[in-house]
């Protein structure tokens, strides 16, 4: 009977702890965003939560918050040039470094997949000096350059994955069929490999389109993006515009999460 | 692109007698040449330029010494400042550590639909902006903040406190920023973990307690050290969310680096700081990345 009692004890103990804990961190990764969410539909002019009273405001402030959009059309054209060239340049060098147990594959990976783990900002200075040193002035185009660095190791990441899980007796029957090699490429690789490489083209896509670091260096100051924008209003005053102009960033993220977690398994590729 | 005929013509075509190896190395090494030339010149290259120009003695970049580095890791100020740093990181680290692995824990117990769901709210902060993330949190701590409003209406303080530009808000505001770098690998890592050892462990009597520090724990190692290693390194670089919650009391690394590049114009020690800051990071990803080798080791054992 005590015994049982103390296992009972024991048990409950411990997923009560655990329960605890998870919803305590629930709460901390949802809270923000439904918190700026409820602010941003506030009929105030500050950010006090809960708003005295709702309103679209704010939304409607959005629409003729010039700079605003000028900054988020900035960031967009950005990422898709960046988005595209670390899609291009990313699955074929995951194509040659997949699967090889080749010291120079080994050696190319790690090399690919550093910018994930070095500072940006110390890598967007070093950009910053090259192109002065070679006379090239800041520009949308070393934006995109810069981008495309520290954005091609999420594609080289998820492509390379998709590759190792890609069962190799698939290809020896495509070829002992007749099948060309090109003709395997694109009828049994590339068909395995998309959800792989479109997940990391989305991550590329979205990391590009937040990046802060790599752009306070190598933008000329034409070129407003809107992750600096909106840094610089809030260091400045706490403007309600800002909180609009963030949910609908979230509301996109949120759809778009959902649509590529169903085409493209997204929080598995993610867990790398 | 050029990515197309050097495919179709490498390698030997698979016969049927030796399938297995031509297929191991499926694809040309050469298809990496364009990434690789591409990382050559803008990422290498400039990697070597700031090494070099941290070697310039003064900021007119007019003769060579070891100047910058005796200015940095001599001058208590800057040296603080990097500790400041990496303690940061070691704050979050364990601060998602101790929050991520019962969320994680709970992921791996939910049934299908509810993990769905708790993925998705795991995986929000990932997808939201850094800025987005961050400007919640100046909501939530702020003087007119939830929290500030929740202690009043409770009467537990007649002021508002001061939690924004603390070094706890920033703790607390980065655990949440980088919580899905650690629940993801963790869940990963748990999700491998064959149930029957659990089951075999509470049949010979161990409680839920001794199970999880004596079975799951260890098992799961490399999962804890993958998502330590990424949270550290992604906490100590958060360079937004450091600005706007840390506020301009707290300097680390980061904000230090771009004042000296951007507003004092001082490249060479600006390369210096970036300089000092890779190595220190490198360090670190090292030796966790050493633990884990071990701990893989073990966990296989």
């Amino acid at each position: 009977m005590r015994t049982s009692l103390r296992r009972d004890f024991d048990w409950f103990s411990f997923h009560g702890t655990v329960l605890l804990l998870a919803g305590l961190c629930l709460v901390l990764l949802a809270a923000p965003t439904v918190i700026v969410v409820v602010v941003s539909f506030t009929n105030g002019f500050s950010l006090r939560f809960p708003p005295p009273g709702y309103s679209l405001r704010w939304y409607a402030a959005l629409a003729e918050a010039e700079q605003l959009q000028a900054a988020a059309w900035n960031s967009l054209v950005v990422a898709g040039w960046a988005t595209l060239l670390s899609v291009v340049l990313g699955t074929a060098a995951a194509l040659a470094i997949a699967r090889s147990r080749r010291l120079s594959a080994r050696l190319l990976d790690s090399l690919f997949l550093s910018p994930l783990v070095l500072p940006a900002l110390a890598f967007g200075l070093a950009a910053l000096m090259l192109f002065s040193l070679a006379g090239i002035p800041v520009s949308p185009l070393t934006l995109i350059l810069g981008h495309t660095v520290v954005c091609v190791p999420f594609v080289v990441r998820t492509t390379v994955a998709a590759l190792s899980q890609m069962d190799p007796v698939l290809l020896e029957s495509s070829t002992s069929l007749g099948a060309s090699r090109l003709y395997t490429f694109r009828r049994v690789t590339l068909p395995l490999i998309r959800p792989g490489i479109l997940a990391g083209g989305f991550i590329a896509f979205m990391a590009s389109f937040d990046n802060v670091p790599v752009s306070l260096f190598l933008r000329d100051a034409a070129t407003d993006m809107l992750p600096i924008r909106m840094w610089q209003d809030l260091e400045g005053r706490l403007d309600v515009t800002v909180a609009a102009a963030s949910s609908l960033l979230i509301l996109v993220t949120v759809v778009l999460a959902v649509v590529m977690e169903r085409a493209a398994g997204l929080s598995r590729r993610m867990a790398g | 692109m050029t990515a197309g005929p050097a495919m179709a013509t490498a390698g030997p075509v698979a016969a049927p007698g030796r399938p297995v190896r031509a297929w191991t190395a499926a694809y040309d090494i050469r298809l990496a040449l364009p990434l690789g030339a591409f990382f050559l010149v803008f990422f290498l290259a400039p990697l070597a330029l700031l090494l070099l120009v941290s070697f310039y003695a003064d900021p007119g970049m007019t003769r060579f010494g070891l100047d910058q580095y005796a200015r940095f890791l001599l001058d208590p100020f800057s040296l603080r400042v990097l500790g400041a740093t990496l303690w940061l990181g070691v704050e979050v680290t364990a601060l998602t550590l101790l929050l991520g692995l019962p969320l994680a824990l709970l992921l791996t117990w939910a049934p299908g639909r509810l993990r769905g769901l708790l993925t998705l709210i795991v995986l929000l902060p990932l997808l939201t902006s850094v800025v987005v993330r961050t400007f919640a949190w100046i909501v939530i701590l702020g003087r007119q903040g939830i929290v500030n409003a929740a202690l009043l209406g409770l009467g537990l303080t007649d002021t508002p406190l001061k939690l924004l530009y603390t070094e706890g808000g920033l703790v607390l505001a980065l655990a949440q920023v980088q919580m899905p770098l650690m629940v993801l690998p963790l869940v990963t890592a748990l999700s491998r973990i064959d149930p029957n050892l659990a089951d075999a462990s509470a049949a010979l009597g161990a409680g839920a307690w001794r199970t999880f520090l004596r079975v799951t724990l260890p098992l799961c190692l490399p999962g804890i050290v993958a998502g330590c290693l990424l949270t550290f390194a992604a906490a100590i670089t958060a360079f937004i969310t450091q600005s706007l919650i840390g506020g301009g009391q707290m300097l680390f690394m980061p904000m230090y680096l771009y004042q000296q590049a951007s507003s004092l114009n001082n490249w060479p020690f600006a390369a210096a700081i970036a300089i000092v800051f890779l190595v220190a990071v490198l360090a670190c990803v090292t030796l966790l990345n050493l633990v884990g080798r071990l701990s893989r080791g073990y966990a296989q054992a």
